[in-house]
């Protein structure tokens, strides 16, 4: 099997694939990029938690248009994952109105994006409906 | 010299026309809107104490400066604002603050944006897709994530926005949204500024090209050339100028900007909704007002979906109810509390710097009951709202002078 890199550090591959999230120990609040310090409460002390891989989406949009060299169309959508909040395309699903919906529950899903002069596999993720 | 108790009135004011204006750079936008404004006043650059000035795009010359130097440079502090599309509003609190601070007792504030032909103004952060997968920036991306990891588009961070209001509430859908766009659209037909003065059917514009469902084209916020700038004056200053003068004054009783508080999701899908609820909550105690005395407002139409949703935040309808609030006419011009009867930035255009003036521009004409063909049959207060994403929020309330 070819060697893998995930597409963001806060996916984590292998046989289980999850993202992480990191957690302010004092106020619990979750990001995902490199933090600073906390904006909530000023905590500057975090520790890497699992991010449920299922949830509900709570919003979502079907992009028509995008920036060059981004394939459209594709579905846009912020995945409620059991209290955590995460940004993601949805995947294996047709991008219409009649087949997303919010409330709609879905569960972690990864995909090769590309390959590098290396041979190494770069993975994205993004979620898929539950039983689809 | 005024003080902090001092009250700030809107003393001149212009907006130019929005559209295309391919022979005007933007230095000739702004000069445009500052004459207007001066004259409206019957001031000139001489009277003036300070400059707030903004412009988002047009790169890195202190726009203030060089407007200076075609109009009057006569020394006075510029300060060159940029807060996304609430730069206009945040170059008009810069003035207020300079009046409320005592300072000066009259400052100009100008916004100005080429825009015509834009296409989409966010997205596309792919650096190229590389030879080597090598991680960068805060997320450690080995390749760019706008269209991997959702849209950086603001027709799809909007839609979004609108949808999980609707997740949240219910009573949305597609025609729905449309049909907000359908009356502003309609509403643009009778002002004269607009970019575009089109009626719209609900039909044409869900048939319209789809952007990010469910905002089709002509329900995003149209990219157009165009300024605006306001002269304020403190109050005691105004009682030393005419008749004339202060009759048409109008006065500015809230001015306020917020940012996004910290709350969950906050950072993952941008939300425009609390800094909002707070800011007009402020604006509201301290221009003694609420929501059932604005007989006009002008919010931030950036998307369809964002108008609904800030009926609510504004405290124009019940929490949860903007959907229903929308379907009893309530905001259409002959409504309860006409919202966007500019045509507002779907159909009037959002030259972005420009519009946090613009709309400022709009209550004070009705006010003045120069509204014309449009005009607000007595209106004596309305509100002003735009929202910068990222995120900033000004709201300004204003008042018919009673002079």
């Amino acid at each position: 099997m070819a060697q893998q890199i995930p597409l963001v550090d806060y996916l984590v591959l292998g046989d289980d694939p999850h993202l992480v999230a990191n957690e302010c120990t004092s106020c619990g609040a979750r990001y995902f990029d490199r933090r600073n310090a906390c904006a909530r409460c000023e905590g500057t002390d975090f520790k890497q938690v699992d991010v449920p891989t299922t949830g509900e989406v709570r919003a979502f949009t079907i992009v028509s248009f995008a920036a060059p060299g981004i394939p459209v169309p594709f579905v846009a959508a912020v995945v409620d994952c059991e209290g955590t909040s995460v940004r993601a395309n949805l995947m294996n699903v047709t991008p219409d109105p009649e087949h997303v919906t919010t409330g709609m529950k879905v569960r972690l899903a990864t995909e090769v994006i590309g390959t590098d002069d290396n041979g190494t596999e770069a993975v994205g993720f993004g979620f898929e409906p539950l039983g689809g | 010299m005024a003080s902090a108790s001092e009250e700030v009135w809107v003393l001149g004011i212009h907006m130019t026309k929005f559209g295309k204006h391919p022979d005007l750079d933007t230095v000739d936008l702004a000069s445009q809107a500052v004459q207007g404004a001066l004259a409206d006043g019957g001031v000139t650059m001489k009277d003036m104490g300070v400059i707030g000035a903004g412009n988002l795009m047009g790169g890195a010359l202190p726009i203030g400066q060089v407007v200076q130097k075609q109009l009057g440079q006569t020394g006075i502090p510029v300060y060159n604002v940029s807060n996304a599309c609430a730069t206009g509003a945040t170059a008009l609190r810069v003035a207020v603050m300079s009046i409320k601070a005592g300072e000066t007792d009259m400052g100009l504030a100008f916004g100005v944006e080429k825009l015509a032909g834009a296409g989409l103004l966010a997205g596309g952060s792919r650096k190229s897709d590389n030879n080597e997968w090598t991680p960068s920036g805060r997320y450690g991306a080995v390749a760019g994530v706008d269209g991997r990891i959702g849209t950086e588009t603001m027709p799809g961070v909007f839609a979004q926005i609108g949808m999980e209001y609707g997740h949240r509430y219910g009573g949305t859908s597609f025609e729905l949204f449309a049909q907000i766009s359908e009356k502003n659209h309609a509403h643009s037909t009778l002002n004269p500024l607009a970019a575009y003065t089109k009626k719209m059917t609900l039909e044409e514009i869900m048939n319209d090209v789809m952007i990010a469902y469910p905002n089709t084209r002509p329900m995003c916020s149209a990219n157009c050339d165009g300024a605006a700038a306001a002269v304020v004056v403190s109050g005691s200053k105004l009682k030393t100028l005419s008749l004339e003068q202060q009759k048409r004054a109008v006065k500015i009783s809230a001015s306020i900007l917020t940012t996004d508080p910290w709350e969950e999701a906050c950072q993952v899908l941008p939300d425009v909704n609390e800094l909002t609820r707070r800011a007009v909550a402020q604006a509201y105690e301290q221009a003694g007002v609420g929501p059932q005395d604005l007989n006009l407002v002008e919010l931030h139409d950036c998307f369809a979906t964002a108008e609904l949703v800030h009926y609510d935040n504004l405290g124009l309808c019940e929490r949860g109810g903007a959907a229903d609030f929308f379907k009893s006419g309530a905001t259409w011009r002959d409504g309860s509390t006409p919202v966007n009867v500019s045509g507002g930035l779907e159909s009037k255009g959002h030259p972005i710097a420009a519009t946090g003036i613009a709309n400022v521009w709009e209550v004070t004409t009705h006010l003045r009951g120069e509204g014309g063909d449009r005009q607000i049959e007595g209106a004596k207060v309305g509100l002003t709202h735009v929202i910068g994403l990222g995120s900033a929020c000004g709201v300004h309330i204003l008042e018919k002078s009673a002079a």
